[in-house]
């Protein structure tokens, strides 16, 4: 009898486990599902940096997006400011399982250069946000735990599946009556510590379908630096191809 | 009868008013003390901070410099852990593997914020047109032996990790954590991380016995901080015996050693309660205070008890008489003394370094409850305790001895006063001229002696792997984004080269090697473009590249700032005394602005430097402090002797046992550190207690009794000579408690006290008396009354 008990609780622990994983996953698919056929957009933005001591240092990018369905998307960034880095392009084919391919353009000697690191967690251009943490979210680079739900809030906590990954976890909240966009993240570092949160602002509806932020606040609680995206633009009608996203393509911009 | 008299008498009569009240209402005065201590008492908290930054006061420019900087980068506090693995050899399969693991296991540590080892270290390289960023051993247990080989070429020739995380030899290397303290509360905090860093340590050396492990780095330092200042309170305990043995071998009554323990205890309770009250966080200078106030405290209860006793047990009073008799003949001396301590103590707030100012604060309120416990406490619990008629002392074979040691000392002062004189000023001076040899030395590795865990790892550490000590400039380039401009990154790069020709270098961190070692990676590994590159444009676009393949933590972040107009140079030196790391930092100064523009211009900081630079700031500071509390002294010695020629005189046998200290410590060490330059007002207010009594007696010998210059010596030596050797004494054993400390602030502090105490006491035998009869008109004085201060 005592051991019946004892096998109830321990299936029922394993099972609530297992219903907190397959929920978790269940929104992260409903979220890709719901952003799903944008094809691709063009954006341009501004990155604010600020540290402790409220200095400011400013860069501007374009970013373009390319939806892949059988693969991760493709991504190509060009820098317009600060002056000396103008024109450097980097370029991405993010993978689900696989590392991702980078190239980097630089005109400066107008070469094409591969970027052949595993490193994804540094910085972006000495931004608090992590290269990993602006790639595209692709739903197999985590495994998920379902947390609770808040009126029309759901929270998960995503683990990343890559080694070398410099989050133990990620605690996302998604809206679930705004087609599952990301309300925040917390990300907690190696040692499971609260190291930075982002939160997304001033969303907007394009194409009636998908939602866009056009700020993104990226703040790190142990150095006390910040960095904002002010997306300017948002633009789905570009139409752009895989042609748009090749090492030649790069050298165009 | 005249003015002196008068003040004499209401003087008597309020010290026997006093007496009295205290005796009716023994039980009140006794019970209202108990309660005034628990009251202060229960105020009290012995809280600690270990945190460096407590040594420099808010204003401190080097402070304010050093902050700056790292506001500009990162906050760092570290701790290193030095690795030898008993083969000598990092680059084995098993040894890599560890150390990987090890690294790995750090990045747990609470607060860090980047772990810096050689298996993670961000190896570059090209091949074709692809570039590889990935650290330079990453799952090492794979790894074949050739492939190890190349590890180890690569290590060893790279100079981001030579005589940095790795020796020349390979045979011992660093794991350097790097931790960001929210710096709430650095009580929590810091053993947080060092309990972690411990057990991580035993954890693995039980895994990997083959390694010896040292540590080392601010966090540790804070930690050694921390149990210094715990260490230096326990010396309490030996104080406290040596006061109940000291007491009770003088007095040889139990009451009377129960009624001082009260007291001294009574007024440490009290001062515990003032820190409380205050808010005062202990530090290692401060943490003495238990003990420096049992040492001066327990003096103004001997006098008052030898007196008491001495009429009791010599002149067969009354303990009641007794009682009254002695607070007549000790109130005033008591209270003068108390007072010049006092006094001495407070100019520590002159100076500029806090630990200090609370150790003069709390000291200061000690003596001053120590004066009103030992005026109303004692003699009411001599009053309440039962004590019995004492026998006529014989005059035993001690006395006999030091009245033949008095003599000797004054018949020789007396026949030989010019010679004495001669040979006293030729002693001091040339001690004075000694003591200007002694040189400021603030390396605070060497604040801990040998026998603390800190300073042998962190000798360890400068013995066989890199420096411990550095200096910090932040370069700025006079742009946004101007680190990418080739001037700028050339004259950096000749900065780091004219750093490396300095002797004192052991390693150089700076932005210009992490640009010459992309662009090498940019033009496929060729040795050739190893150099700054030719244009703006690729040097930013170069690190554009670079930052975006560097893995978290290992940014780019604590070398330039976010702007990209600044960057840092860090340099590693060997182990340098204060005066030589001063000298150091402003060649580094001086080079840049003779070779750069005005915006490359940039000032030297780091902790050892603030060090090196507090021993003179402090001394600049307590400068004008020493000068008050000689002005000070002085005048309540001239008011205590009323006369103001005497007062003059008495500034020689004050000022020089300072001289002659510094002096002999010139032999000794020749090097002085930051707590030592509160010595000269502290021990001042100490030891001008043997003048004022000494002085005293003879003016009285002179006024009362009209002896001649000769004959008031003898008569001073005889009354006494005893108490001050006494008082020297317990002085003497209070600040050799101290000595023992193994933290050189006290340590050094109390040794040269020890000194200086001594040659108080010959000073105020030899030389002082000498003074009087030289400086004496010889026509025989004219019956007057002495001070009314003291005549026991």
């Amino acid at each position: 009898m005592k051991n019946t008990v004892l096998t109830m609780v321990l299936l029922l622990t394993v099972y609530t486990a297992s219903q907190a994983q397959d929920r978790g996953l269940e929104i992260a698919i409903a979220a890709e599902k719901a952003d799903m056929g944008f094809k691709s957009s063009a954006s341009t933005l501004k990155m604010v940096l600020k540290n402790k001591n409220g200095q400011v240092s400013e860069r501007a990018l374009e970013v373009r997006t390319l939806e892949l369905v059988e693969d991760g998307d493709k991504s190509l960034i060009v820098f317009s400011s600060p002056k000396d880095v103008k024109g450097t392009s980097t370029l991405t084919y993010t993978h689900k399982i696989e590392p991702d391919d980078q190239w980097l353009y630089l005109p400066s000697i107008k070469r094409v250069k591969r970027i052949s690191s595993s490193n994804k967690s540094g910085p972006f251009v000495g931004s608090e946000f992590a290269y990993e943490d602006l790639s595209s979210q692709e739903v197999e680079k985590y495994t998920y735990k379902f947390l609770k739900e808040q009126n029309n809030y759901l929270v998960v906590e995503q683990y990343p599946v890559d080694p070398k990954s410099g989050y133990t976890r990620r605690v996302v909240t998604y809206n679930q009556d705004a087609g599952y966009r990301i309300e925040s993240i917390d990300f907690y570092d190696r040692k499971n510590a609260l190291l930075k949160t982002l939160t997304y602002a001033n969303y907007n509806l394009y194409k009636n379908k998908f939602w866009r932020a056009a700020e993104l606040h990226m703040v790190n609680h142990q150095s006390k630096k910040e960095t904002q995206l002010q997306f300017l633009s948002y633009d789905f009608d570009v139409n752009l191809t895989d042609d748009d996203f090749t090492q030649n393509a790069l050298k165009r911009n | 009868m005249n003015a002196f008299k008068k003040i004499k008498n209401s003087a008597n009569k309020f010290a026997i008013n006093w007496a009295r009240f205290v005796i009716k209402n023994k039980w009140y005065v006794f019970v209202s003390a108990v309660v005034l201590t628990t009251v202060l008492g229960l105020q009290g908290a012995m809280k600690f901070d270990g945190d460096y930054h407590v040594f420099f006061s808010k204003s401190n420019p080097e402070l304010e410099a050093f902050d700056a900087l790292q506001d500009k980068y990162t906050k760092d506090d570290n701790v290193i852990l030095v690795l030898s693995p008993k083969n000598k050899n990092i680059f084995t399969k098993v040894n890599l593997t560890a150390i990987e693991e090890l690294t790995q296991q750090a990045w747990n540590t609470p607060y860090s914020s980047r772990v810096d080892a050689i298996t993670n270290f961000q190896y570059t390289r090209a091949e074709n047109d692809d570039l590889y960023v990935d650290d330079l051993s990453y799952d090492s247990i794979n790894k074949s032996e050739s492939e190890i080989e190349d590890i180890r070429q690569i290590a060893l020739s790279e100079p981001m990790l030579v005589n940095r995380i790795i020796n020349p030899e390979g045979s011992v290397t660093a794991i350097n954590i790097t931790v960001r303290l929210p710096g709430e509360d650095s009580a929590l905090e810091v053993p947080e991380v060092m309990n972690s860093i411990r057990a991580m340590i035993t954890e693995f050396q039980k895994k990997y016995p083959q390694f010896e492990i040292h540590t080392s780095g601010m966090v540790p330092l804070t930690t050694a901080f921390f149990e210094a200042s715990m260490k230096d309170m326990a010396l309490t305990g030996i104080m406290l015996l040596i006061v109940i043995l000291t007491t009770f071998i003088l007095t040889r009554s139990v009451q009377s050693t129960f009624a001082t323990l009260l007291v001294v205890l009574f007024s440490i309770i009290s001062s515990v309660g003032f820190v409380g009250i205050m808010g005062i966080k202990l530090t290692p200078p401060s943490s003495v205070f238990p003990t420096m106030i049992l040492t001066l405290a327990v003096a103004d209860s001997i006098h008052i008890l030898m007196t008491m006793l001495q009429k009791i047990r010599k002149e067969r009073m009354s303990k009641f008489d007794a009682l009254i008799e002695s607070m007549r003949l000790n109130f005033m001396p008591v209270f003068i003394t108390s007072l010049t301590t006092v006094i001495g103590f407070l100019t520590m707030n002159f100076g500029d370094v806090p630990p200090f100012w609370d150790l003069g604060n709390i000291v200061a309120f000690g003596m001053t409850m120590a004066f009103l416990y030992s005026t109303t406490v004692l003699p009411a619990l001599m009053a309440i305790l039962p004590l019995k008629k004492g026998r006529v002392d014989k005059t035993g074979k001690v006395s006999r001895f030091n009245y033949e040691w008095h003599t000797i000392l004054s018949s020789l002062v007396i026949r030989q006063p010019i010679a004495i004189t001669v040979i006293s000023v030729a002693i001091i001076g040339g001690l004075t001229y000694l003591s200007t040899k002694n040189s400021f030395n603030d390396e605070f590795i060497n604040y801990f002696d040998q026998t603390v865990q800190f300073r042998s790892d962190t000798d360890y550490i400068s013995n066989h792997l890199t420096g411990v000590y550095n200096v910090e400039y932040s370069i700025g380039s006079g742009e946004s984004g101007g680190i990418n401009n080739p001037d700028y990154l050339k004259k950096l790069n000749e900065f780091e080269d004219w750093l490396y020709e300095q002797p004192e270098v052991i390693h150089v961190s700076a932005f210009s090697e992490v640009a010459r070692r992309i662009n090498r990676s940019m033009h496929g590994d060729d040795e050739g473009y190893y150099r700054i590159p030719d244009s703006r444009e690729e040097a930013a676009q170069y690190l554009l590249l670079y930052e975006l393949s560097l893995p978290f933590g290992l940014d780019l972040n604590n070398q330039i700032n976010v702007d990209k107009s600044e960057s840092r140079v860090t340099v590693t030196v060997k182990n340098l005394d204060s005066p030589d790391m001063i000298a150091f930092a402003k060649r580094g100064e001086d080079w840049l602005s003779q070779h750069t523009p005005d915006y490359m211009h940039a000032i030297g900081v780091s902790p050892m430097l603030m060090f090196s630079k507090l021993g003179f700031r402090q001394a600049n500071s307590m400068f004008k402090g020493n000068i008050v509390a000689l002005l000070l002294i002085s005048l309540v010695l001239m008011l205590a002797l009323r006369n103001f020629k005497l007062g003059l005189l008495s500034l020689i046998p004050n000022v020089a046992p300072v001289l002659v200290g510094f002096g002999i410590w010139a032999l000794y060490k020749a090097q002085i550190n930051t707590g030592m330059v509160i010595v000269f007002g502290m021990t001042l207010g100490i030891i001008v207690d043997d003048t004022v009594h000494f002085m005293s007696k003879f003016l009285r010998a002179r006024r009362e009794y009209g002896h001649s210059p000769q004959r008031a010596v003898e008569y001073a030596f005889q009354t006494v000579g005893k108490a001050l050797v006494t008082t020297t004494i317990v002085l003497l054993s209070g600040f050799l408690v101290l000595s023992t400390s193994s933290f050189a602030l006290n340590s050094y502090m109390a040794r040269i006290t020890v000194v200086i105490i001594i040659a108080a006491l010959i000073i105020d035998f030899l030389l002082l008396p000498a003074l009087l009869i030289l400086t004496s008109p010889i026509k025989r004085a004219r019956r007057k009354y002495t001070s009314i201060l003291f005549y026991r």
